[in-house]
């Protein structure tokens, strides 16, 4: 515990305040200013923290975290704020699973309900609903006790006619034993969406039960006998890879293939792309013209419309040709979750729901070994291993949601939630690289999931403008991918920055709005119910008016308890259309004051008073 | 003149329209003295377009044998392209258009030739009159008198013809002041805060001219404004290094010396052909659909105009933040007085008072501060970002104006009384317009036009209870506080509904918008319904009781 620390606002030239006590728990940091709000930080997510050099004030401390929050603190003492730098290294930094909060974690469930928490997503029900198995299709028990690939989930559908050794041979011939198999079945068109890692070509080298591992999945599509084989990658990375014996898929030895290259870049050019983007949203002061160079620079949105175009490619492919795509790239398991997500995504209304969009995580992430633990750094490991992959296909859906704002069950909360909790390591379904992994960890009897705990609050997290009739003549939703659709997400990247966001929140008012109607509904039924009653009463009175007399009133008849005279029926939720703490100082005007008294010294400071607005 | 003369060929069949995201269709395209007419013959699916002649910013033809296509860009950025079959035909039409969207006499425009189908409940010519606006503030001050000293518009041609200015100053006074500043602009009221009794003046430079030639009755005048050991601060909408050029040519800024209570700040805000070029490259990178995202981007960069929204809306801001915050009067202005100085005085209003987001109030805002204050309308507005006249007095200085509004609007979406479609309107009518509203560049231009009794006006139309109910934003509700906007450029966003408009599909966005307001309404029904059957409900217990007593 330390008192009188600052916390600085990130973006304020004026050195703006507030003054507090922090605190360090097993789990969080905690600072409570001295009006008693609280700020909580939990130690897994903090990625970085950095003690600069010492003021007059004190001597700063730097937190930034992987929800994109960034604190800034001066302690008072060098001495306590090393302190404070040592501990958040420590505790920060883990080096076992074990010790990571998900294990700790007790969320006041009892065992039965743990285990039902975790039977919440059911992966073989959803195959079952995409349907199969069926005459093309079926589940193969090769990988069952993890023997052909570590990193893929037991259960595996693969085409009828892949035997056995067609399946042990492609496996060998793939990167880390990644065989193509099933992803997403697509019943109306027949077609499929598969999944695997890049062959070990290197130059010239051919393996024949691959190629009868992909004509069998050609032959697995009765409406079209073409397959496509997306290599997601840029074309001269593929090339590369050739030199170390791996590569793509040379055409003239794959029957009815078309081969295709999307060029989406490799987790190493999405980190450093992320870390500019932070760079230069961070920054105080900024100009527009430096934002938007800065925007350019990073490359982000290059790379969403890079993804979100692969998945559409995918997605017409099967919508409209018919046709089944491969989908990889080097190992199959970051920009190949990406695109054969969002691509089932774009074909399938049920990923657009809250339960559906949890299954397609769970499917196309988590049992396809998607290394959570090493692209969020949940282990103190190889920095070179983290990317923002997962946080790119959250905000490709978010960019679909923008702009096909009545197709998505779930907000934008939902997947800001999502995003918060793959790096929380609260919950278990994000832990480890793998599934096999994960067995070993006991994760299902240690921890708990995080699924049923967000549809308890669903409420939180559903779309008001939700249709769920939305187009159904359309077969695929098929966004716009012209550059300008494409906006950088001030949601995410400036979640905790107040003051950047708009005052009054239509998307909350309208929401809190939909939510009263649904209240108001009911009111109404109840109030008809008791004015048919009442009616049905008085009949009786007027009948039967003397012995009516005689009885006492029936309870129901009392003046209800929901009812009081001349009260509206439900306060519209004031905070919503309130306005948040708007003020000058929150809005860098500031940074005219310095230009002014650049210009002519003599003249008195523009800094203003910080007097809140109250409403 | 006649307009058949200029129409050669009136009527052309078999003529193909293609717009962004519609299926082609065909159909017959008609010229008449002031519209362009296409209507589609096919019965299950009649469209009609009509589109003004004074819309039509530019025209280019196209032969590809005997079909001769048009490209026509608008005003309000659409773009359409017409297949004409015959070269001839093609031809008389592209001439006479081009003829018709280019008439170089106002009384020529349709304004003076358009008939309402309407039937007018409120002539808006004297809807929003200053002598009302001077009734509102002598319930609440004395300090401050109407003056007619402009009633010939000989004092200041751009001013109109009553001003508010303080008390203290008489007329002749004025006159002299008018001699000091540039275009007979003396310092005027533009907006009083009642919170504080602060007062915001709005003028033209001074004309200290190089040997800093000063007027005293400009002092008083200035001075009548401050209480008594206070200060007030000066906005000059231009550089400090700008300011000291323009005493070359005999303009020139407040000198300290004689200004003593007064503190100047530079706030450079963009003029003329700068902001016109930014325009025109903003919207050149919104129509190419084939960027890639670094292409985009850089050009979005590069046309600046995002950074002339910030810069507006951070100079609003200081004025505003110097009345509210600061307790002190302002004075704004930049060389003329008629651009960047409304700009700035109007926004700031937007943000300080409540009034100037209801509708009326908006529209208010509009006349007094943009009409009446002699902002050159036709000059500005002759022609949009797809003209090549590249004329140095056109400039989308409204456009941008209306621009901030909507990013305030944005950041507070429940504080506007109206809605995007509502500044999307007064774009489209700044522009082209079958009102007299917009004509002309100040008032005595309007009223030598004798506009009033020959035009209808725009408020007459919108303020029509059928019209207004379109423009209303059903989120809205009063809100009394000053609203101070973020201007990060992570908070402002490219104005879509103008520069994407045509460019994207906007179904799914429209649908989307109709099922916000459909939240909204059907809450409202089922408050009143729930309202109606509680006291259904109290009625029969009162009645009730009444039997069992």
């Amino acid at each position: 515990q330390v008192e009188q620390v600052k916390l600085l606002d990130r973006f304020s030239t004026s050195n703006k305040s507030l003054t507090g006590t922090l605190y360090l728990t097993a789990t969080h940091l905690l600072f409570i200013d001295s009006s008693q709000r609280e700020t909580w930080i939990l130690h897994h997510h903090i990625a970085a923290v950095e003690k600069l050099p010492l003021t007059t004030s004190g001597c700063p401390l730097v937190i930034q975290c992987k929800n994109f929050r960034i604190v800034h603190f001066v302690v008072p003492r060098e001495r306590d704020c090393h302190d404070i730098y040592n501990s958040l290294l420590q505790l920060s930094r883990t080096a076992k699973y074990e010790e990571l909060y998900a294990f700790s974690y007790n969320p006041k469930q009892n065992e039965s309900e743990q285990v039902k928490g975790w039977q919440l997503i059911d992966l073989a029900e959803e195959y079952k609903r995409m349907g199969v198995p069926n005459d093309y299709w079926q589940l193969s028990d090769a990988n069952r006790d993890y023997k052909i690939c570590e990193t893929y989930p037991r259960e595996l559908y693969v085409p009828r006619t892949a035997s056995k050794p067609i399946i042990v041979g492609s496996s060998k011939f793939r990167s880390k034993g990644r065989f193509p198999v099933l992803s997403y079945y697509h019943k109306n068109k027949e077609a499929a969406i598969c999944r695997c890692s890049q062959p070990l070509s290197g130059f010239s080298a051919r393996c024949l039960e691959d190629e009868h591992m992909l004509q069998a999945i050609s032959k697995a599509n009765p409406s079209n006998r073409y397959m496509y084989v997306m290599d997601t990658r840029p074309k001269l990375n593929a090339m590369a890879n050739r030199a170390a014996g791996k590569g793509y898929e040379n055409e003239d030895n794959y029957s009815n293939i078309r081969f295709q290259f999307v060029g989406i870049e490799n987790i190493h050019v999405m980190r450093s792309s992320l870390q500019k983007l932070l760079e230069v949203s961070g920054t105080r002061g900024l100009s527009v013209n430096d934002f938007l160079s800065g925007l350019e620079n990073s490359g982000w949105l290059r790379h969403i419309k890079a993804v979100l175009d692969a998945a559409v490619f995918l997605a017409k492919a099967i919508a409209v040709e018919s046709a089944s795509v491969l989908v990889h790239c080097s190992d199959g398991w970051d920009r190949t979750s990406q695109v054969c997500s969002l691509g089932a995504l774009l074909l399938d209304s049920y990923y657009r729901t809250i339960k559906g969009f949890m299954v397609l995580i769970e499917k196309d992430w988590i049992s396809f070994g998607h290394k959570f633990s090493d692209r969020c750094c949940q282990l103190d490991g190889d920095p070179k291993e983290i990317s923002p992959v997962f946080t790119q296909f959250l905000e490709s859906v978010w960019n679909l949601t923008e702009q096909f704002p009545q197709a998505f069950e779930y907000n934008e909360a939902f997947l800001l939630q999502i995003h918060e909790h793959v790096h929380s390591c609260q919950f278990g379904n994000f832990l480890g690289n793998c599934q096999k992994e994960r067995e070993d960890l006991k994760l299902k009897e240690k921890t708990y999931s995080l699924w049923p705990f967000l549809l308890s609050e669903q409420k939180k997290y559903q779309n008001p403008l939700y249709n769920p009739d939305f187009s159904p003549e359309l077969t695929l939703l098929e966004p716009n991918t012209v550059s300008f659709n494409f906006k950088f997400w001030r949601n995410m990247y400036h979640q905790f920055d107040r003051s950047m966001h708009p005052r009054q929140s239509m998307y909350n008012l309208i929401m809190s709005t939909s939510e009263q109607n649904k209240q108001l509904e009911e009111d109404i039924k109840e109030l008809e119910a008791k004015i048919k009653l009442r009616n049905g009463q008085s009949d009786v009175v007027l009948v039967k008016e003397e012995e009516q007399t005689a009885r006492p009133a029936p309870v129901a008849l009392k003046s209800p308890p929901c009812f009081q005279k001349e009260q509206p029926p439900m306060p519209v939720n004031d905070a919503v259309r309130a306005i948040e703490g708007s003020n000058t100082a929150d809005n860098r005007y500031s940074e005219l004051v310095s230009e002014f008294s650049k210009a002519e010294p003599a003249v008195v400071s523009l800094e203003y008073g910080v007097a809140r607005m109250t409403c | 003149m006649e307009f058949a003369e200029l129409i050669k060929t009136p009527r052309a069949d078999n003529v193909v329209l293609h717009c962004p995201f519609n299926v082609a269709v065909e159909g017959t395209l008609c010229l008449t003295g002031h519209h362009l007419i296409f209507s589609s013959r096919r019965q299950d699916n009649a469209e009609e377009l009509w589109l003004l002649h004074s819309n039509i910013d530019s025209i280019e033809k196209r032969f590809v044998g005997s079909l001769g296509t048009i490209i026509i860009k608008c005003k309000d950025l659409r773009i359409i392209q017409l297949d004409i079959p015959g070269m001839e035909e093609c031809l008389n039409i592209a001439s006479s258009i081009e003829a018709l969207s280019t008439l170089d006499s106002v009384t020529l425009m349709y304004p003076f030739f358009y008939r309402p189908m309407f039937e007018v409940l409120e002539d808006g010519w004297s809807s929003f009159l200053l002598e009302q606006e001077f009734e509102l503030l002598s319930s609440v001050t004395n300090e401050w008198r109407l003056s007619c000293v402009n009633k010939e518009f000989s004092v200041c041609p751009s001013y109109p013809a009553v001003v508010i200015v303080p008390k203290s100053v008489d007329d002749e006074a004025l006159r002299k002041v008018a001699l000091f500043r540039h275009g007979g602009r003396f310092p005027v009221l533009s907006y009083y805060h009642r919170k504080n009794g602060m007062a915001m003046l709005r003028s033209s430079q001074p004309l200290t001219g190089t040997n800093g030639r000063r007027c005293k009755e400009d002092e008083k005048l200035v001075n009548a404004t401050l209480r008594s050991g206070r200060r007030g601060f000066v906005i000059d909408t231009r550089p400090l290094a700008v300011a000291q050029q323009a005493r070359a040519k005999g303009g020139g800024f407040e000198q300290e010396v004689h200004y003593p209570q007064w503190r100047r700040i530079h706030k450079y805000i963009e003029r003329f052909n700068i902001l016109q070029e930014s325009f025109i490259k903003l919207v050149e990178a919104c129509n190419d659909q084939s960027h890639n995202m670094d292409r985009w981007l850089s050009k979005l960069e590069a046309s600046n105009w995002l950074t002339h929204i910030k810069e507006l809306l951070t100079a609003a801001c200081l004025a505003a933040q110097c009345i509210d915050r600061e307790g002190a009067s302002v004075l704004v202005h930049g060389s003329e007085g008629t651009d960047s100085t409304l700009q700035v005085t109007s926004l700031a209003q937007i943000i300080l008072d409540p009034r100037c987001r209801t509708i009326r109030g908006f529209e208010a805002l509009v006349v007094r501060e943009w009409l009446q204050a002699g902002h050159p309308f036709q000059q500005r507005c002759a022609q949009s970002a797809y003209s090549n006249s590249k004329q140095k007095w056109e400039a989308p200085v409204f456009l941008l104006f209306l621009e901030c509004v909507w990013q305030i609007h944005r950041q507070f979406p429940c504080s506007f009384e109206f809605n995007e479609q509502f500044l999307l309107l007064l774009f489209e009518h700044a522009y082209a317009s079958q009102f007299g509203t917009f004509l002309g560049n100040n008032e005595n231009e309007r009223a030598k036009l004798k506009l009033p009794q020959k035009t209808m006006s725009l408020w007459s139309w919108v303020n029509r209870p059928e019209e207004l109910s379109r423009f209303q934003n059903p989120l809205y509700e009063a809100n009394s506080l000053v609203i101070w906007p973020s201007v990060a450029p992570q908070s402002l966003q490219l104005w879509e509904g103008v520069f994407l408009r045509w460019n994207r599909p906007s179904k799914f966005l429209e649908e989307a918008e109709e099922e916000r307001i459909n939240i909204i309404k059907y809450n409202k029904e089922l408050q009143a319904k729930v309202n109606a059957l509680r006291r259904q409900l109290a009625e029969m217990e009162t009645d009730e009781e009444g039997q069992e007593e």
